[in-house]
């Protein structure tokens, strides 16, 4: 591959860039939340989704995922707060507005999938027709009618032939799927999924990812899953939602919160780790770049965003913006912020290997990246050898330093 | 044979089991879910008949219901006569000491429920009383059908606290249970063995037939039911192994 040309090893952690889905007008059938408590969980929550649009809640455990799902839903209610979707205020604290669960017509995929253990496949999805939810025949439809759609929505997912299984004879894939036809049955407002792939197999994962996808596609309402597998996040989302503590961080695409974080706490949150102080000696000016000082080392930076000259800073350089130098053969973009260093971890995970390089010209901080192993290999990368690599001016990104010594 | 004795004690039986079971269930529901400051006193209210000797209940009842206590002359003037030494008096007391057996089976197969497939009911549409009758019933259900068999086969060997309450008068108050040792009091061994077979070999086939429907029940509902839930039901739900524990469980 590019090592051969004589090209720079490029680092390949989510290298993969998301095409830029369409903006549709979606308005109307948009989901707006705004939550605020202090106690029993505290909560300052601000967010959106867009219809067909998959927002992915993202943060560490006990930081109020699951309890913005909840509150959606009405399982929980808030001390202050407006929840709207689609046009219908479904929460208004303010106005003593609160829809109860029944009346909400929201589609909720517990965690554990919570199907009634009593009932078979058929007759969970067919408990949830005929509850005030807008179809014709679900609602007004005889029972034999309304098997009749339960029986399809069952091969929506996947699970024909299986109508007639309790859940306990289900693997854990197909009593997602029951789960999944049965919050589909109401024809919600809004699909919610908590943590939709944390208890099957590496494989059924995969396999439930794709049909989210396609089904995304189909739905055209607000998706909102919550997770805290991060590949999942930026393989599935459209938007990302970072959240700590209770607190919407940051909302955006998944390239803007990994590679653009409005704080280090995001980064980090984001399983970001090169991050770094630093100082503005010179910002850029749009033709000119940037440039910043960090110990006795000077970087180039590609956009310095608003910060002026002299500022103290955090920077981020994202890992798959760190090219490690062909050791013995020169290469294109050596010029590029060119540090030298030493390896002090290695460690193949399957087809990449993280490495992590001890920087002597950067005040010895560590620098951690993902090279593919066969570009390790043939590099005869160990620890304890001497190399260079670059720091990708365009990838530099610049963030206030952190409010807390944690962040 | 003292039939009317036999009688009796299945009219006593029936009638705990029909009152108690609306009151336990509502009880029940309520300690296995909420969550309040008394909820541990109240239990161990609820569980106290169980650890008394029925003569001490029994006296508290007697001295209670006498219609020279302002309880028993309100009671009196609200049922229209007084309640020691008649059926109603037994009633109440059956009620009373019932009230763990009826209670405690019942919240333990209501706690074995999960809360999310409560509320995954609701967020599918169910209105809270469908919630009731199609999703909790239907998994209590084992722990409801313990409850009513041991009811029923505790209140048809009640004998301590019915002695106390409602002295030993026939047609009124003189359950089987009564009358066997009445019979021994008097030298009628014959009598007091035939009725000792007759409530001995009753309640077994009571208790057997309740216990069997149940356990088929039990099965089916175990099989349909997660891991967590189902371990939760077979050790205090089924009737298969619904023994109750004797004293109350701190804080549920």
């Amino acid at each position: 591959m590019d090592e051969d040309n004589g090209a720079p090893v490029v680092a390949t952690e989510h290298s993969k860039a998301k095409p830029v889905r369409q903006e549709r007008a979606r308005k109307q059938t948009s989901l707006q939340l705004e939550l605020l408590q202090t106690a029993p969980i505290p909560l300052r929550v601000k967010l959106s989704c867009g219809a067909g649009d998959l927002l992915v809640l993202v943060g560490p455990s006990g930081s109020g995922k699951t309890s913005i799902l909840r509150a959606i839903a009405g399982l929980l209610q808030p001390a202050n707060g407006t929840i709207e979707c689609g046009g219908t205020v479904l929460l208004d604290t303010g106005r003593g507005i609160s829809m109860t669960p029944q009346d909400r017509a929201v589609g909720f995929v517990f965690q554990d999938y919570a199907l009634f253990p009593h009932m078979s496949a058929l007759q969970n999805v067919a408990m949830a027709l005929g509850n005030g939810c807008h179809d014709e025949i679900a609602t007004n439809g005889t029972v034999d009618e309304r098997e009749e759609l339960a029986r399809e929505l069952l091969a929506k997912v996947n699970l024909t032939g299986l109508e007639q299984r309790l859940p306990d004879a289900l693997s854990g894939g197909q009593k997602q799927r029951v789960a999944l036809a049965r919050a589909l049955a109401r024809n919600p407002r809004v699909l919610l999924l908590d943590e939709p792939f944390s208890a099957v197999d590496q494989m059924t994962r995969e396999r439930l990812k794709r049909e989210l996808s396609a089904l995304r596609a189909e739905l055209n309402i607000p998706i909102i899953m919550v997770t805290h597998d991060l590949d999942e996040a930026l393989a599935l989302a459209d938007q990302i939602c970072v959240i700590s503590r209770g607190r919407t961080l940051q909302q955006g695409t998944p390239d803007e919160v990994r590679l653009t974080p409005q704080r280090p706490l995001v980064a980090r949150l984001m399983g970001q780790t090169n991050i770094f102080p630093g100082v503005v000696e010179q910002p850029s000016d749009g033709v000119m770049p940037g440039i910043l000082r960090c110990g006795d080392q000077r970087l180039e930076v590609r956009d310095t965003g608003s910060f002026s000259q002299g500022s103290t800073v955090s920077w981020l350089a994202p890992s798959d913006h760190i090219v490690l130098h062909r050791r013995g053969r020169p290469s294109r973009g050596e010029r590029e912020n060119p540090l030298g260093g030493q390896i002090t971890a290695l460690a193949q995970l399957g087809e990449h290997t993280a490495v992590t390089v001890k920087l002597s010209s950067l005040q010895d901080a560590h620098v951690n990246f993902k090279v593919t192993s066969h570009a390790a290999r043939r590099n005869e990368l160990c620890v304890g050898v001497q190399v260079t690599l670059s720091i990708l001016a365009e990838g530099i990104h610049l963030m206030p330093p952190p409010k807390r010594a944690r962040e | 044979m003292d039939w009317t004795a036999f009688g009796l004690s299945l009219k006593l039986a029936a009638w705990s089991c029909v009152i108690l079971l609306p009151l336990a269930l509502l009880l029940a529901r309520a300690l296995a879910w909420a969550q309040f400051r008394a909820k541990p006193l109240i239990e161990a209210l609820i569980m106290l008949p169980l650890v008394l000797p029925p003569t001490v209940l029994g006296y508290y009842l007697l001295v209670g219901l006498a219609p020279s206590s302002t309880l028993g002359a309100g009671l009196a003037k609200l049922t229209g006569g007084p309640l020691v030494f008649t059926f109603s008096g037994i009633l109440l007391a059956s009620l009373i000491v019932n009230l763990p057996f009826a209670v405690q089976p019942m919240q333990r197969a209501f706690e074995a429920i999960p809360v999310n497939v409560r509320e995954a009911a609701w967020v599918s549409g169910l209105s809270y009383w469908r919630t009731f009758t199609r999703v909790e019933l239907p998994l209590a259900w084992p722990g409801i059908v313990s409850a009513i068999a041991l009811v029923f086969a505790h209140t048809l060997g009640e004998f301590g606290v019915i002695l106390m309450v409602g002295g030993s008068i026939p047609g009124e108050t003189r359950t089987a249970a009564i009358a066997i040792y009445d019979n021994m009091q008097a030298f009628r061994g014959d009598a007091a063995a035939a009725m000792a077979a007759a409530l001995l070999a009753f309640s077994f086939v009571t208790l057997a037939v309740v216990y069997l429907a149940g356990a088929r029940q039990g099965n089916r509902t175990r099989a349909g039911q997660g891991t967590r839930a189902g371990q939760g039901a077979a050790s205090d739900g089924t009737p298969s192994r619904g023994r109750i524990s004797k004293g109350a469980r701190p804080n549920g």
